[in-house]
């Protein structure tokens, strides 16, 4: 049996024909948290949807989704239903719009045990209250009855987080969770996910755009761009030495909240439509590094000596970085 | 001293907020006591989270929300009444950017179009030259001219926004209030359209308040910086020294939760507890119930904004002005 937790191999997605998804090759270990960045419509939501079995029926889906060697991709919908919430939950941006503003968040809760771990009555009652008190909803007990719209936003996050545990999973994905939130609720978020994975030893998928919330949460981190990976690695490899001119780009375009204030940098351009997607790297347009080759072929996933992927034939070399190979040396 | 290009004094927005059908009616001081005023060709920021007032004190300022008490000043007069031909007039001069920029376009209507109708309604110009002035507001945002016949969902988040700007400044205002602007933007696009409201805003010398939960945005583009908490400004200064050293223990928070890239969350000052409801705001400073500093007079006197340095101002007890060492 392989160590990995969650495994996908060269998943694929194309709605209505158009490919989005190009074979996304990924492994996630068991307690290990993860992030997925990327700017919006480039996958990272579409990867864990179509793993889940939660995309439109339109989409067509191909390659594999194991969790600890059992295949979900085409699996019989009963297979993947013990899995979503109980082995894998996940987490969205809008909690609001994710709870059921009708039913008592005590009764949400409550069904997802009973549905999960078969709890009943007070046994499930007493669970849920133990749930809402670790994920930090004060005064649980009495606020139990209340509908989510007399939750603040960071709360009602709170109580998606606290369902979402009910089924105790092995992997908790978080699809852009604190981007509707204000800063000081963002920290007291991010802060939980960390407080609670290492309490309960659960793996973390952390999907955002946000660099920034990514690195105080994982510990690697994959960057796509227009359904493919185009550069994975340690949270150190990739902030002290992005290689990917995109992932670069994601740092430059940061502004700082220190040292002087100085003209942003942005990446020009927009992400391309995966209807007019070339046969060349698919930055290729948007990058300052791009030269010949770019254009034309497209540069495969490769792992490189420090064990970092990257899929770039002009990678960014900072200064002491030992050129990766020789021939890329060139045009940089 | 340069005359300010708009004021505020003492502005007040109260609400009525009603809990159920028969409720009893409670007020809400969405913005309470504000003074603020912005100078020709500054850019003002105004950050604070959601429910500090930030967005009713920017329809204050152009006069589409009313105030229950004090006034606004523009270049000298004072605001004409909503819907008044007067403050319909005055329009032309002040201009704003919503945050959405899907809902502020009409969708039935050409890019082309929405950017030319301030012209059209204000009257202002030929015909020949409002065509001439599109092209050009189209070239300055960075929109291509074949996209000029485009509808909006035709464009990306980053092109409407761009769009929503150009027709803002349409009229050549002289302010502009920009109400998170760039929120919904990736941060590579987000890049892209604050250093163009930068370039637009030096090549036209408009002044601008620039509304925004970012500090990271609000540092980058603002020349000063005031901090709100429900309805009340805490703490004001430049955004060089409010970042780098701020005062007001809210500042310090808030400071203090933006995630920097590469840095763990250890150490950081997380704020306890949500913004508190503007309908039962907390006696004494409205924010001792989460701040880390409180002591008995917060609890009991609401705080003044006072003078604590060279042009920085804080409404806290716990700031001395006088023998604290003005920030480098």
């Amino acid at each position: 049996m392989s160590q990995e937790l969650v495994e996908l191999r060269d998943l694929k997605v194309a709605f209505d024909g158009i490919q989005v998804l190009h074979g996304i090759d990924l492994t996630v270990g068991r307690g290990e948290a993860l992030g997925l960045v990327g700017e919006s419509g480039c996958g990272k939501s579409v990867t864990w949807l179509a793993a889940l079995g939660l995309l439109p029926g339109k989409a067509t889906i191909s390659g594999s989704v194991c969790i600890e060697g059992h295949e979900l991709c085409g699996a019989p919908r009963q297979a993947l239903e013990t899995v979503r919430g109980g082995r894998i939950a996940m987490i969205f941006q809008d909690p609001s719009s994710s709870l059921n503003p009708v039913i008592g968040i005590g009764q949400q809760i409550t069904e997802a045990l009973t549905l999960h771990r078969d709890l009943r009555g007070e046994t499930a009652r007493a669970e849920a209250l133990r749930l809402l008190d670790m994920v930090g909803i004060p005064d649980a007990p009495r606020r139990f009855n209340l509908f989510p719209h007399e939750f603040s936003g960071g709360q009602c996050q709170r109580l998606m987080i606290a369902m979402a545990l009910a089924g105790e999973p092995d992997l908790l994905i978080a699809d852009e969770p604190t981007t509707a939130l204000d800063a000081t609720i963002q920290a007291q978020i991010l802060d939980l996910l960390i407080q609670l994975r290492a309490e309960t030893g659960m793996a973390t998928v952390f999907i955002s755009h946000d660099l920034g919330a990514v690195s105080q949460v994982c510990e690697r981190v994959c960057v796509m761009y227009a359904g493919r990976i185009v550069e994975q690695g340690s949270i150190t490899q990739l902030f002290s030495n992005p290689q990917h001119p995109y992932t670069r780009g994601l740092f430059d375009a940061i502004p700082r909240l220190d040292g002087p204030r100085t003209r942003l940098v942005p990446i020009p351009g927009t992400v391309p439509n995966p209807k007019h997607l070339t046969a060349g790297c698919a930055f290729a347009p948007r990058c300052a590094h791009a030269a010949a080759p770019c254009d034309f072929h497209r540069p495969q996933l490769d792992m490189l000596e420090d064990g970092r992927r990257l899929a770039c034939f002009n990678p960014v070399l900072s200064a002491g970085t030992a050129p990766v190979r020789q021939k890329l040396v060139e045009g940089v | 001293m340069v005359a300010a290009l708009i004021k505020a004094e003492g502005l007040t927005r109260i609400y009525e907020m009603r809990r159920g059908l028969f409720g009893k009616v409670t007020p809400v001081r969405a913005v309470d006591d504000l003074s603020l005023k912005v100078l020709p060709g500054e850019t003002l920021g105004v950050v604070g989270e959601s429910g500090s007032g930030k967005s009713t004190l920017g329809r204050m300022l152009l006069g589409i929300d009313p105030a229950e008490s004090g006034t606004v000043t523009f270049e000298d007069k004072p605001m004409p009444a909503f819907g008044t031909a007067e403050w319909r007039a005055l329009r032309v001069r002040m201009q704003l950017v919503y945050q959405d920029p899907l809902a502020a376009l009409d969708r039935r209507l050409t890019i082309a179009t929405q950017i030319r109708e301030p012209l059209d309604i204000h009257n202002l110009l030929t015909k020949d030259e409002r065509d001439a002035r599109v092209q050009a507001l189209m070239a300055a945002v960075g929109l291509r001219p074949d996209q000029a016949d485009r509808y909006p969902h035709e464009l990306s988040g980053g092109q409407r926004q761009r769009a929503v700007i150009a027709r803002a400044l349409a009229s050549r205002p002289r302010l502009i209030v920009c109400d998170e602007p760039v929120s919904a933007l990736d941060v590579s696009i987000q890049a892209q359209v604050v250093n163009m409201l930068r370039d637009l805003q030096d090549e036209f010398q408009i002044a601008m308040v620039f509304i925004s939960h970012d500090l990271k945005v609000v540092r980058n583009i603002a020349d000063r910086v005031v901090v709100m908490y429900l309805g009340r400004i805490v703490e004001e200064a430049s955004s060089d020294v409010i970042f780098a050293s701020p005062r007001h223990p809210y500042t310090q928070a808030l400071v203090s939760s933006v995630p920097v890239p590469g840095q763990p969350l250890k150490g950081r000052m997380i704020l306890q507890g949500e913004p508190p409801n503007p309908a039962s705001r907390p006696s004494g400073c409205a924010f001792h119930p989460r701040c880390p500093l409180a002591t008995d007079i917060c609890r009991t006197t609401v705080p003044m904004l006072r003078t604590v340095g060279l042009q920085r101002a804080a409404a806290c007890h716990l700031v001395e002005g006088a023998n604290a060492p003005i920030a480098a």
